[in-house]
């Protein structure tokens, strides 16, 4: 009885990938002129140009915010830090059409016209405490005493940063910032109400790809985007189990 | 990143400082915006689709005509629906992965968690394929006759809660199985050995004992589908405008932002009341079954028969 229920999401992604499978159309044929004509179109490959830009600059700084808050998270227990934890997890608990809302209320109040600057700080919002998350899970097994011992052998701040620190929780930063990369280009809801003309993401696109009639180039697109997804998810994955 | 200057020994303190960018980044992102969305629900919409200066109850007021408590209502009848469907399908998934050998669990995980890592848009888009009146599914099930000929798959709330459930699934099966798996089987065993059928066993005992699970799982699921908009756009047709179609209408181009606002505050008023309902609940049986528990570990499981 169970088994069947294991399989039902499997068996829609396999059909899924059936109906990705269409490069001819109706079975014409296998034909690669699809992504063909994907890598030909301009809207696309702008939109793929915004997505990458945006969840590269949103990803650098949720990880510089996000490390530093998970650390502060991890070291102290201190009341303003558990109000902290709180605040940081309110974000991951709204659902992003209403994320979506408040920032645009935000950006017309504020007179900020919508580009993909405000899509940045929108991504940021929501990403942030992704990182925080992750980058603290990781920090659980620091191990502070090497701070100490470092220090009482009469190295400085910086270089203890440098040299112990940095090494010890490069993997949870680095997962944090593939999970923030890979939030950041899927998002669909945020980009939509926040992002001005010029400013489409390649799930904008997709969308009104989808809206206005379904050219196949959108399966040709849609394996691609998998593709890239999943190596990132895959190395994401790699990274969190990695021992030091 | 640091930011301490150089020369502290007891750096200790001022490390606490790192995570005031974060809040400040977050009260000014996050905390203000939703601030402002209450706020402008008392607004008046401006002839060029921006916000005048003047303050009017009568946004607020309009949105409880008959139309908007429609939607609100099957909102919220859709958003149930999704989430008992999820909790039903969850629950056995998440007892069975933990049932079985650890070596496999982690590529049932995966598998569970591998559509999660395809674009949200392109799994709604490969639903709307299957689900298409011209498509394979639907041919199947006419030639089969299980349905008749004006039924239709698409463009209903049918399809839009079949994706919802598609999409919340992952989410509600993670943190049962997370449960699951620390969960004390020997105590169904005991239960068992006292006479009780698997039955009883499972809802007495395993529900009971994956309580944060559950109260997770929903959380997860509830609160996404309230705020569905993507879902009921591409697959839900004309008819089955959700809340965050409504939203989305008043921003673009049907646009009255105090309108969207107030929809919005309704929305979040709700979505944190729910919130709310479910941790004070989680708390409460806690509480209840915190004392239940310590009696059940105190007596060692009944002794096998001599």
């Amino acid at each position: 009885m169970v088994l069947a229920f294991m399989y039902l999401p499997m068996l829609s992604l396999i059909v899924q990938s059936f109906n990705e499978s269409k490069y001819g159309g109706k079975w014409m044929g296998f034909s690669l002129k699809w992504y063909q004509a994907l890598f030909h179109d301009k809207a696309v490959i702008d939109a793929t140009l915004n997505t990458l830009w945006v969840a590269f600059m949103a990803t650098i700084v949720s990880v510089i915010l996000g490390t530093g808050a998970a650390w502060a998270l991890n070291r102290f227990q201190s009341r303003m830090q558990q109000i902290n934890y709180t605040l940081f997890s309110a974000p991951l608990m709204v659902p992003d059409l209403l994320m979506g809302i408040s920032l645009l209320l935000l950006f017309v109040n504020l007179g900020v016209s919508l580009g993909l600057t405000t899509v940045i700080l929108a991504h940021i919002t929501f990403c942030v405490s992704f990182v925080t998350f992750t980058v603290l899970a990781r920090l659980q097994d620091f191990d502070f005493t090497l701070i100490q011992a470092a220090r009482d052998l009469g190295a400085g701040n910086w270089k203890i940063f440098r040299k112990i620190v940095l090494p010890l929780i490069a993997p949870g930063i680095v997962a944090g910032a593939l999970m923030a990369f890979t939030l950041s280009m899927d998002d669909f809801v945020v980009t939509f109400f926040v992002g001005g003309p010029g400013s489409t993401t390649l799930p904008v696109k997709v969308y009104s790809m989808i809206k206005h009639g379904a050219p196949a180039i959108i399966n040709a697109l849609s394996v691609v985007f998998m593709a890239m997804t999943l190596t990132i998810a895959l190395a994401g994955q790699f990274l969190m189990r990695k021992k030091y | 990143m640091s930011k301490k200057p150089s020369s502290s020994v007891q750096g200790k303190s001022r490390d606490s400082l790192l995570s005031v960018p974060l809040m400040a980044w977050l009260v000014v992102f996050f905390f203000v915006p939703t601030l402002l969305i209450f706020a402008m629900a008392f607004k008046v919409p401006d002839v060029s689709g921006g916000i005048a200066e003047a303050w009017t109850l009568d946004t607020l007021s309009g949105i409880f005509k008959s139309d908007y408590l429609l939607v609100i209502w099957r909102t919220f009848w859709v958003s149930l629906t999704v989430t008992a469907i999820c909790m039903v399908l969850s629950v056995p998934v998440g007892y069975w992965v933990a049932q079985q050998n650890p070596k496999y669990r982690y590529w049932y995980l995966i598998l569970i968690i591998v559509p999660l890592w395809t674009n949200f848009l392109i799994r709604i888009f490969a639903w709307r394929m299957v689900l298409h009146p011209e498509g394979f599914l639907r041919s199947l099930l006419l030639k089969l006759g299980i349905i008749s000929d004006d039924v239709f798959l698409l463009n209903n709330l049918f399809a839009v809660i079949i994706v919802t459930v598609y999409t919340c699934l992952p989410f509600a099966i993670l943190p049962i199985y997370a449960a699951a798996e620390k969960f004390d089987y020997s105590l169904m065993a005991a239960a068992r050995d006292l006479g009780a059928s698997r039955f009883l066993a499972f809802w007495k005992i395993f529900i009971p004992g994956i309580r944060r699970g559950i109260f997770s799982a929903l959380l997860l699921t509830l609160i996404p589908a309230l705020g569905s908009y993507a879902i009921p756009d591409l697959v839900g047709g004309v008819e089955s405008g959700l809340i965050g179609n409504k939203i989305a209408a008043k921003i673009s181009f049907a646009r009255n932002l105090p309108e969207a606002s107030a929809l919005s505050a309704l929305l979040w008023v709700i979505i944190a009341t729910l919130a709310l309902a479910l941790i004070l609940w989680q708390r409460k049986a806690h509480k209840i079954n915190g004392q239940n528990g310590q009696n059940a570990n105190d007596h060692p499981p009944a002794p096998t028969a001599p």
